[in-house]
C-alpha cells in the first residue's frame, strides 16, 4: 500500500517534470529514462521497491544512482570536451591511475585519506592537463591525443600498484563509495556538487559561451578574439578531474584498487550518456543536466539488464539496440519521417516541434532553410 | 512555337512560416542563357532546390521538353538532364581531374574500375567545353577556374539538357569569367539550356538571352536582357524606388571627415615571404583606405597581417604612434582593431548560437571569462543592433545558420561594433548579398567614418572602392602598386595601374 503510493507520487512528479521540459532539448532524454523506468515498473519486480534501514534509503533506484555516479561524473567532464569538438578517450584510464595512487598512498605509505585523495585528485588533474597539452599546444587530433593516455595509463597505474590489487579499510575511503549523507548515497551528493560547479563554472562565466563557440566555429572564434587553445586547455584538465573523482568512487566501491578494471570501457559509456544528453559529437551546443541525466539513463539500463538476469556477456546488444533507438529519438530527421508515416501520432511523437517551428526563419528573405 | 526545354507552371512551396515559392512560373528555351535574378531570400535557392528534387514541392508541374517530371532527388534530376553546378566548388581536391568527373559512376569491368575509360570520358566532357587539361594531375594542382569548369564538366557529362549555374563566378576573376563565359556560349551553341544564377548585374548583361526576376517567392516577371534597362532590373528586384541606390551614386566619400593627419594605423615595410611583399600603409582616423586589386593579389593576405592572424617576418606596426606588435587577433582586439573576413561561414558566424551571442562574442572574449556579461546587458546589447543594422528577424534568439548572407554579415558588423573599434577592416563585406543590404552596409561604413574611426575596406568592386574610399592602395601579384588619392580615385585609374603593371610580368 506504501509502495504503491510512493509509486504514484513518483510518477507524478515525474510527470511534471517531462512536462516542464516539453520544450526543452533534454525532453527526450528524460522521456527515454521515464520510459526505461516505467517499463521495470512492470516487468521487473521489486525494482520500485524502497525501503529505509537506519535511516539509509534502499533499492534498485537507489542502486542506480548510486553505481551511475561513476558514469554521472565523467559525462560532466565529457560533456565540455565533446562540446569544443573533441573526445576524452582516456578517462577510464585517469580512474584507475586516481585509484591506483590513493590507494598506494593509503596502504603502503601509510598516509592519511586526506592527502591520498588530494594526490590523486592532483595527479588526475594532471594527466587531464596533459591530454589539454597535446590536444591545444600541439595540435594533435583529440582522439589520437588522449587515445595515449588510454592505452598508456592502465600501464601507468599498474606500475603505481606493482600489478598488485591493494585492498583497504580505511573509514573516510570507503564512505567515498559506500556512504550514505541526508538518507541518499553521498555519491549523489558527489555528483550534485560536481554539476553545481561545473554549471557555476560554464553558466555563470561566459566560459560556456565560448566553449560553444569553439566548438562550433574554431576558426570565426579565434577571429573574435577567443583564446580557444585556453579554452580546450581547460575542458580536458576538467574532464581530468572528473574522471580522478570517479576512479576513487569506483575503487571505493569495491574496497580496492584493480588497476586492470577500474573504469574498463566507462569511457564508452560516458561517450554515449553525453550523446544520449542530446549533445552532438561535432561540439557546438551542449547539455549539461542532459549529460548526467544520460548517464542515469545507462545505468539504468545496465542495472535493468542484471535485474532481469540478462548474462553481462550479451547486454551490450539489448543496450545497443536501445541506444540507438534513443539517438534515434533525438533525431529531427527521423522524427519528421516517422511523423510523415505515423501522421495521426504527431502531435503525440513531436511535442518539441512547435518550438524548433518557431525557430525556424519566419522572415521573408530567408534563403534555403535547412532541409 | 516549339515546346520549351523547360517549363515551370504554379510551382509553390512553404516552410514552416513562410511562403518560399508562391506559383512561381519560369520557361526555359533550349540554347538560351537564362539569368535567374533576385535578392537573397527571394526563392531562387529555393526554386533550384526543387527543381533539382533536393525539396518536395506543394504544388506545380514541371515540364522537360513537353515531359511531366517531378525528380524527388538530385540524383534523380541528373537522370532527367538536369544538372547542377553550386557556388562551392563540390569537387574532392586531392583527387585527379578524370576521377572527379567520372566519381559516382566510373566505368567498371568486374567491379573493376577501367582506369583507361575513365580518362577517355574525362577528356571527352572536357573537349566538349573546348578545353584541354592533363586529366591525371590532382585537381587542386588548377586555378579555382579550371576547378570550377571542371565542375561544369562533369555536370555535362551525364547528357545534361539543362545546366543550372548558381553563383558560379562569385570565386572567380575578371579573365576568369571571360573565359568561362566563352565556354557557357559554346555550350548554349549546342542547344543546352542554361540557368544561370548571379549577383553581378555586368555579368548578367554581358551573358543571358533573357531574365525572370524573383521576389519574396513571387515571380516579378520574365523581361528579354536586351529590352531590360539595368535600373529596371534593380527596381524590380528590390520592389522599391531607387533613392536608395541612386542616393549612393551621388555620395562621393569627401576627406572632410579626416580628424588628424597621424594615422592611427602605420604600417612600413610590412610583408610575409610567400603571402604579401614589403608595403607601406597609413590608415588615419575618419579615413576610409580602400584596398583595390583582383583576387590573389594580397588583399586578404594584408588584412591578416594587420589583425594578427598571420605573423610578418619583416616591417614594423605603429598604432597611435607607439610601436605595436600583433600575435594574435587577440592582441589586435587589444588595440581596438576588428575585422570582418572575407570568408563568412568560415571565420565570420557562429552558425548554432544565437544573434545575442554572435553579437557579444567579441566584447566577451575582450572581457574575459570571469566578467561575463549578464543576460539583459546581452539582451540590450544585441536589440540596440537589431534595430539599428535593420537585422532581419523575427527574434534575438534566432540561430544565425538561419539568417540571410546580409543579415548575416549584419551579424558580424554588430559583434565588431559592440566593441567600439578604432579601425575596421572590412574585407568583401558586401560579398554575396543583396542589393538593400549592400546599400545598407555602404551606409553604414560612411557613418563609421564620420564617428572619426579609421577604415580599411576591401572589394573585388572596383565601383564599391571608388565610392567609399578617400584614398586607394591597389594591389597586383601580391605587391603595393600604386595609391590614388582623392582626386585621381577612378574605375578607370584603379583598372590602369592594376593593367599597366601586369605588363612587367606576363599573368601567373
Amino acid at each position: 500500500m506504501i509502495d504503491w503510493l510512493s509509486d504514484l507520487a513518483f510518477w507524478i512528479v515525474f510527470a511534471g517534470i517531462l512536462f516542464a521540459l516539453r520544450r526543452q532539448r533534454i525532453f527526450w532524454t528524460v522521456g527515454a529514462l521515464a520510459l526505461l523506468l516505467f517499463f521495470n515498473q512492470f516487468f521487473t519486480p521489486g525494482f520500485f521497491h524502497l525501503q529505509v534501514l537506519d535511516g539509509h534509503l534502499y533499492g534498485s533506484r537507489i542502486d542506480v544512482l548510486n553505481q551511475g555516479a561513476k558514469v554521472m561524473l565523467l559525462s560532466l567532464g565529457m560533456v565540455l570536451v565533446i562540446a569544443t569538438g573533441g573526445v576524452d578517450l582516456s578517462v577510464g584510464a585517469v580512474m584507475a591511475i586516481a585509484a591506483a595512487v590513493s590507494s598506494r598512498l593509503l596502504v603502503t605509505q601509510h598516509q592519511p585519506p586526506g592527502v591520498a585523495i588530494a594526490v590523486a585528485l592532483a595527479i588526475s588533474v594532471l594527466a587531464g592537463a596533459w591530454n589539454g597539452l597535446l590536444v591545444a599546444g600541439f595540435g594533435i587530433q583529440p582522439i589520437v591525443a588522449t587515445l595515449v593516455l588510454m592505452v598508456a595509463g592502465r600501464g601507468i597505474a599498474q606500475l603505481i600498484t606493482e600489478g598488485q590489487i591493494i585492498n583497504f579499510l580505511d573509514p573516510t575511503m570507503v564512505y567515498l563509495g559506500n556512504g550514505h549523507l541526508f538518507g541518499l548515497p553521498f555519491t549523489l551528493t558527489l555528483v550534485v556538487v560536481m554539476l553545481l560547479l561545473a554549471h557555476f563554472l560554464v553558466r555563470r562565466t561566459a566560459l560556456g559561451l565560448f566553449i560553444e563557440s569553439v566548438g562550433d566555429n574554431d576558426e570565426a572564434s579565434r577571429y573574435s578574439g577567443i583564446n580557444a587553445k585556453q579554452v580546450k586547455f581547460l575542458v580536458y584538465t576538467f574532464s581530468g578531474l572528473c574522471a580522478g573523482l570517479a576512479g576513487l568512487v569506483a575503487c571505493s566501491n569495491i574496497k580496492s584498487a584493480d588497476a586492470n578494471n577500474i573504469g574498463l570501457y566507462l569511457e564508452l559509456d560516458a561517450i554515449l550518456a553525453v550523446v544520449v544528453g542530446g549533445t552532438s559529437l561535432q561540439g557546438g551546443r551542449f547539455y549539461l543536466v542532459g549529460a548526467v541525466i544520460g548517464g542515469l539513463f545507462i545505468q539504468t539500463l545496465t542495472t535493468t539488464f542484471y535485474a532481469k538476469n540478462v548474462s553481462s556477456d550479451i547486454a551490450p546488444v539489448p543496450k545497443a539496440l536501445v541506444i540507438i533507438a534513443v539517438c534515434l529519438l533525438q533525431s529531427e530527421v527521423f522524427r519528421t519521417r516517422a511523423t510523415r508515416i505515423l501522421g495521426p501520432l504527431q502531435k503525440l511523437l513531436n511535442p518539441i516541434s512547435p518550438s524548433l517551428h518557431r525557430q525556424q526563419p519566419t522572415i521573408a528573405r530567408h534563403d534555403s532553410p535547412e532541409p | 512555337m516549339p515546346t520549351p526545354l523547360l517549363e515551370i507552371t504554379g510551382l509553390s512551396k512553404s516552410f514552416p512560416g513562410v511562403k518560399a515559392l508562391d506559383a512561381v512560373d519560369l520557361i526555359v528555351p533550349a540554347g538560351e542563357i537564362h539569368g535567374l535574378m533576385g535578392e537573397n531570400g527571394a526563392g531562387k535557392s529555393t526554386l533550384i532546390k526543387v527543381l533539382t528534387g533536393v525539396f518536395p514541392r506543394d504544388a506545380g508541374v514541371t515540364r522537360l521538353s513537353g515531359q511531366v517530371v517531378a525528380p524527388s532527388s538530385p540524383r534523380e534530376a541528373e537522370a532527367l538532364g538536369v544538372s547542377t553546378v553550386y557556388q562551392e566548388v563540390n569537387l574532392i581536391p586531392h583527387l585527379s581531374v578524370a576521377e572527379n568527373i567520372c566519381i559516382g559512376r566510373q566505368p567498371t569491368r568486374l567491379g573493376t574500375i577501367r582506369w583507361g575509360a575513365i580518362a577517355k570520358r574525362a577528356r571527352a566532357a572536357l573537349a566538349r567545353l573546348d578545353l584541354s587539361l592533363d586529366v591525371n594531375r590532382q585537381l587542386s594542382s588548377y586555378s579555382i577556374a579550371i576547378q570550377q569548369m571542371v565542375a561544369i564538366a562533369r555536370a555535362l557529362d551525364i547528357s545534361a539538357k539543362l545546366l543550372i549555374l548558381d553563383e558560379p563566378t562569385s570565386s572567380l576573376d575578371k579573365s576568369e569569367v571571360e573565359e568561362l563565359f566563352k565556354k557557357l556560349r559554346i555550350l548554349r551553341q549546342d542547344g543546352l539550356g542554361i540557368i544561370f544564377i548571379t549577383h553581378f548585374l555586368d555579368q548578367v548583361y554581358e551573358i543571358t538571352d533573357s531574365i525572370t526576376v524573383l521576389r519574396n517567392g513571387c515571380r516579378v516577371g520574365c523581361f528579354s536582357t536586351k529590352e531590360l534597362p539595368r535600373i529596371n532590373l534593380v527596381a524590380h528586384m528590390i520592389g522599391k524606388t531607387l533613392r536608395q541606390t541612386e542616393a549612393l551614386e551621388h555620395t562621393r566619400a569627401s576627406t572632410a571627415t579626416i580628424r588628424s593627419d597621424a594615422p592611427m594605423l602605420e604600417a612600413r615595410a610590412l610583408g610575409k615571404k610567400g603571402s604579401i611583399q614589403p608595403l607601406d600603409l597609413d590608415i588615419r582616423p575618419g579615413e576610409v583606405v580602400g584596398l583595390a586589386g583582383l583576387l590573389g593579389s594580397g588583399r586578404t593576405e594584408t588584412a591578416r597581417l594587420l589583425f594578427g592572424v598571420d605573423h610578418p617576418d619583416q616591417g614594423t606596426i605603429r598604432i597611435n604612434g607607439h610601436p605595436a606588435r600583433l600575435r594574435s587577433p587577440r592582441s589586435a582586439i587589444r588595440y581596438r582593431i576588428a575585422l570582418t573576413p572575407e570568408d563568412r561561414k568560415v571565420a565570420g558566424v557562429i552558425p548554432n548560437l544565437t544573434i545575442r551571442e554572435n553579437i557579444i562574442l567579441a566584447l566577451q572574449a575582450s572581457r574575459g571569462s570571469w566578467r561575463r556579461l549578464s543576460l539583459p546587458e546581452q539582451e540590450k546589447l544585441a536589440d540596440k543592433f537589431i534595430q539599428s543594422l535593420a537585422i532581419k528577424t523575427p527574434s534575438r534568439e534566432q540561430v544565425v545558420r538561419n539568417l540571410s548572407g546580409g543579415n548575416q554579415q549584419k551579424v558580424l558588423l554588430a559583434r565588431w561594433l559592440a566593441t567600439e573599434p578604432k579601425l575596421f577592416i572590412l574585407d568583401e563585406p558586401t560579398r554575396g548579398i543583396d542589393v538593400g543590404a549592400k546599400a545598407e552596409i555602404e551606409k553604414l561604413i560612411q557613418s563609421l567614418r564620420q564617428d572619426g574611426l579609421a577604415v580599411l575596406f576591401i572589394s573585388s568592386e572596383l565601383e564599391e572602392v571608388v565610392r567609399q574610399s578617400q584614398r586607394v592602395v591597389v594591389l597586383r601579384d601580391r605587391r603595393k602598386v600604386d595609391e590614388l588619392t582623392e582626386a585621381a580615385i577612378s574605375e578607370e585609374a584603379i583598372m590602369q595601374s592594376i593593367a599597366s603593371h601586369s605588363m612587367e610580368r606576363p599573368e601567373a
